[in-house]
């Protein structure tokens, strides 16, 4: 029997709202223990959440961007369950009426597209941490992360396989950065991601006992996860066992999954609406004005980068693949650069460099107007190409602007005819025995005098004349 | 001269501001009288004497520099057990609270504060306010001051007593289903539960978040207005506070007249659980009210019956929720037996909640229960709307509805304590008032054959409390809401 698997994801983000949820506090990831508290989000006595508006709007933004219908009035629920982590015993959240719902994201696998439809995405509150590093067996409980706003996004079954679900959470997570509404760093717990799975028959309309994936550290880490899995369950049946269903996690050494609890078929949360909140009305007009900040997607972004600058598309779509990097690139080609030759230096040299050195391009030491005026400086011949990748070097390194290594160091290119005239006779008269070779038809040694002139003039003679000059030399000294 | 245990909070404003008498003399006057007669009535939990003395003197020095004083200047206060206070402690007569010491200022504790009244120290309360006698106290039981035998109501029954036994000329209550204004009624004070929304609740420990509201108890109808004046008004702490300009009641309690005036009588409330001298001294008051232009009309509240089913599921739903927090994890008892995290929940709750608290969590977590939660929850909320209806429609015929506060004057001590309902059906009057979020006050109409306080209640239209005021000022003025003082002396 041939099984298909039916795969639901729910994806945590962190919205990068500079203060909590439901109080003033700061988000900061950094800060010492129990630094980032108040009275609300310590669930002191009488204290009274009220709800962030930058994360109504920024919960918006999602939802409009993965084209779901926005509620127009919709509430906050508390979700009942005791654990230490959770200041007052109830994580405010949302339970029936979400803030948006009824959506869906394209996302590509094999270059054929695929519609996920999403279920909902809802607004609630970050748990505090539990830690078990402390002296003497105690716990510790660091309430900064209490009330750090979190949207939830759910999709429905609608993924099959292990790749898919890989496309959905790299699609999201660009959409999330264009959106510039989290930083979707998973080693900070800013984006956490749960695989629902199942297996079914082939042709089976019915659903599986699904297992649940968490605490899965990467986007690969769930790719892999889940293909164990689903092999896991199809052996489990066609061995005649059934599965149970549980939260599993995974085991990146091992490379297998493992059962972490049982759910309690009678998990009770008692959501009930949060009386200490007032319901969430998003009229038209307000959907609207936040319509007009969203930016443009990543999808219609590479197909304009396609049409307008001409771009291949895989270089379309590599310059996309954030948008700090497609800003980036846009910035330089507003200083009147090559696309091409833009999108080279950027992909390649810069990138090249970034990689090397562990940073995003948000952080490159290189602004994009200095690598566009670089670019300028070889089309308009100052320096070669090959001086201008010791110069981006210096660069990177010292975040210095090209014209000023470039003269402070004398790199620029001699493109005098006269003076690079002089270097290239000396040369060919240094070497009568090889421009005789050369006269000889011996056309190989055309590049040892390259050589030498480049040498001679330590790199900076202008390629191109140099070529002119040598053939002119070369060819004249043999009529004499 | 003047006593000052019984001066009202205007007359101790007016003269401390014009330096008639200091601010110190009559701190000092009120926490003398709580020494001496508060071995009987019980009222304070805490008295902070030294800290009020040295607030009086800081007033008198700022008068004597000619600053202006705020509209409390002076004047004694008495903070129920459940506001957050910095000073002192905050512990919702709770063994789970005991010594707990909050670290912030209730938005009302911060409004007195700015108005330069001077708190005394803070009163009894049934724990968590659950209770109609102050007999839930895990501190103390606190006595009706007009028969020390009887219990003054609850659960602001410290905030009632302190009141009228002279300990303080305001103190703030809270008031769920009747809190103000069952034991203003009981022991023979004015009461007032703003429409939900008018006070601001941050810094109020919950009990029933949908329903509790903030108020004062006072002697004097317009001290009662003044007070609303200095507590009311948006606050960006709490989400459902109302957005509403503040609208001067003291004005609006002293100005206009109550001719014209529909006064309601909801017949429901005239029924046989209703005691024969309630209804007699309700109809009398109600009779002046008359004589002075106002027309009467029944009206009806269908509804009614079912309101305190539907209350004791939609307040305990939310209690179990709010008192989640409860857990031994960051504050307030931790039991020292405690092995596992299980334990430190569960031995911890155990000692440190009363039996009416743990009733009533029990009952909210079993209403909410997955395959309840439509019957109970809500079937209850649609109950509300309903209640919520019946007030509206009533109130297309009237400005003001009048009734009794509670079926029975004060009861004694432990008549209702072994059997929980019949304490409920102590709020049968004042429930549904919380329900609809309405404004409701209670101010004395006579006194029982066994010198027992009798309250009328006045229940107006949303955020119509200016109404009720001036209806209850023109009464006042009439001189049948005077029932003399307790015997206490």
């Amino acid at each position: 029997m041939e099984f298909e698997a039916v795969i639901g994801m729910e994806v945590h983000v962190e919205i990068n709202s500079r203060s909590k949820v439901f109080c003033a506090c700061s988000t900061d990831f950094h800060s010492p223990p129990n630094t980032n508290v108040c009275p609300v989000c310590l669930g002191m006595p009488g204290a009274l959440p009220v709800l962030n508006r930058d994360m109504v709007e920024k919960s918006v933004m999602v939802g409009l961007a993965l084209n779901c219908q926005i509620s127009r009035w919709s509430k906050m629920d508390r979700k009942n369950y005791f654990y230490p982590d959770l200041a007052k015993n109830y994580q405010i959240s949302q339970y029936d009426l979400p803030l948006c719902h009824h959506g869906w994201i394209d996302i590509e696998v094999d270059g054929e597209v695929r519609r996920i439809r999403i279920t909902r995405a809802h607004m609630e509150e970050d748990t505090a941490r539990n830690t078990h590093t402390i002296a003497g067996g105690m716990s510790g409980v660091d309430f900064n992360r209490s009330g750090v706003p979190l949207l939830e996004i759910v999709t429905e079954p609608d993924i099959r396989n292990a790749r898919e679900a890989y496309a959905y959470l790299t699609a999201l997570k660009q959409l999330l950065q264009y959106l510039d509404v989290s930083d979707c760093n998973m080693e900070e717990g800013s984006l956490r991601a749960e695989a629902n799975v199942s297996v079914r028959p082939v042709g089976s309309e019915k659903l599986g006992t699904k297992t649940e994936i968490k605490n899965v550290a990467s986007f690969s880490g769930v790719q892999k996860a889940i293909d164990y899995e689903i092999h896991r369950q199809i052996e489990v049946i066609r061995s005649g066992g059934t599965i149970v269903q549980e939260t599993r996690g995974w085991d990146p050494d091992r490379g297998v999954t493992f059962s972490q609890r049982a759910k309690e078929s009678a998990h009770d949360y008692r959501y009930f609406p949060e009386p200490d909140l007032v319901p969430v009305v998003v009229d038209e007009a307000w959907e609207e004005r936040i319509r007009q900040r969203l930016p443009e997607f990543p999808s219609d972004r590479r197909k304009r980068f396609m049409t307008q600058y001409g771009l291949s598309a895989y270089d379309a779509s590599v310059l996309t693949q954030t948008r700090p990097m497609a800003d980036y690139y846009e910035t330089m080609l507003a200083r009147g650069v090559d696309p091409k030759k833009a999108a080279n230096w950027l992909m390649v040299e810069l990138q090249g460099r970034l990689t090397e050195a562990g940073l995003e391009i948000t952080k490159s030491p290189v602004s994009p107007d200095h690598l566009a005026r670089l670019i300028t400086l070889i089309e308009d011949g100052t320096i070669s190409g090959k001086i201008a990748k010791d110069v981006l070097n210096q660069m990177f390194q010292t975040g210095s602007d090209p014209d000023t290594i470039i003269r402070e160091q004398g790199l620029s290119q001699i493109s005098d005819t006269s003076a690079v005239e002089t270097v290239v006779r000396d040369v060919v008269r240094n070497h009568p025995e090889q421009a005789a070779q050369y006269r000889a038809g011996k056309e190989k040694v055309f590049a040892f005098f390259v050589g030498q002139v480049m040498k001679e003039s330590r790199g900076k003679a202008n390629p191109a004349i140099v070529n002119d000059l040598l053939r002119k030399i070369l060819n004249e000294e043999g009529d004499a | 001269m003047t006593d000052w245990r019984w001066a009202d909070a205007i007359t101790v404003r007016d003269a401390v501001s014009a330096g008639t008498v200091s601010a110190e003399e009559i701190t000092r006057t009120l926490l003398d009288w709580v020494d001496e007669v508060d071995r009987k009535v019980d009222a304070y939990t805490q008295v902070w004497r030294e800290e009020a003395l040295e607030r009086a003197r800081n007033i008198d020095a700022r008068r004597r520099q000619g600053e202006p004083l705020g509209p409390l200047a002076g004047v004694p206060i008495g903070l129920k057990e459940l506001l957050c206070t910095r000073q002192g402690f905050t512990t919702c007569a709770s063994r789970i609270l005991a010594g707990f010491r909050s670290p912030y200022d209730a938005t009302v504790v911060r409004r007195l504060e700015a108005a330069d009244a001077v708190f005394l120290g803070k009163v009894n309360m049934d724990e968590f306010a659950m209770g109609s006698s102050t007999e839930r106290s895990a501190i103390k039981v606190t006595r009706n001051p007009w028969n020390l035998n009887c219990v003054p109501g609850g659960s602001s029954g410290g905030s009632a007593a302190a009141v009228v036994s002279g300990q303080c000329a305001v103190s703030l209550g809270s008031d769920t289903g009747g809190s103000i204004r069952q034991p203003a009624a009981l022991c023979g004070c004015v009461g007032i539960k703003p429409t939900y929304g008018r006070v601001s609740r941050y810094g109020l420990v919950a009990f029933a978040s949908s329903l509790d509201q903030i108020g004062p108890l006072t002697r004097t109808v317009e001290d009662a207005a003044l007070v609303l004046d200095v507590i009311c008004g948006k606050d960006p702490m709490d989400a459902t506070s109302a957005p509403l300009p503040a609208p001067e009641f003291l004005n609006a309690t002293r100005t206009g007249d109550i001719r014209g005036l529909r006064v309601g009588l909801p017949k429901e409330y005239f029924t046989d659980a209703l005691s024969d001298e309630a209804r007699e001294a309700v109809l009398n008051a109600v009779k002046v009210l008359e004589s002075a232009g106002a027309s009467v009309v029944e009206v009806s509240l269908p509804h009614s019956p079912y309101a305190i089913a539907a209350y004791y599921i939609i307040c305990t739903a939310e209690a179990s929720a709010n008192l989640a927090r409860f857990d031994g994890v960051r504050y307030g008892f931790r039991h020292p037996d405690a092995k596992t995290m299980e334990e430190m929940y569960d031995l911890s709750r155990t000692a440190g909640f009363g039996p009416e608290v743990k009733r009533r969590i029990l009952l909210g977590t079993y209403v909410l229960s997955s395959g309840y939660y439509d019957a109970y929850y809500l079937k209850a909320q649609k109950v509300r709307r309903l209640i919520k209806r019946d007030f509206d429609q009533a109130f297309e015929a009237c400005d003001v509805i009048a009734g009794p506060t509670s079926p029975t004057p004060a009861f004694e001590f432990g008549a209702k304590t072994d059997n929980p309902l019949e304490m409920y059906l102590s709020d049968i009057y004042t429930i549904s008032v919380n329900l609809a979020t309405l404004p409701g006050l209670s101010i004395p109409c006579g006194l029982s054959r066994k010198g027992l306080p009798i309250g009328l209640q006045l229940i107006g239209k949303p955020f119509d409390e200016a109404t009720l005021l001036r209806t209850a000022r023109h009464l006042e003025k009439s001189g049948i809401t005077d029932i003399g003082r307790p015997p206490l002396a």
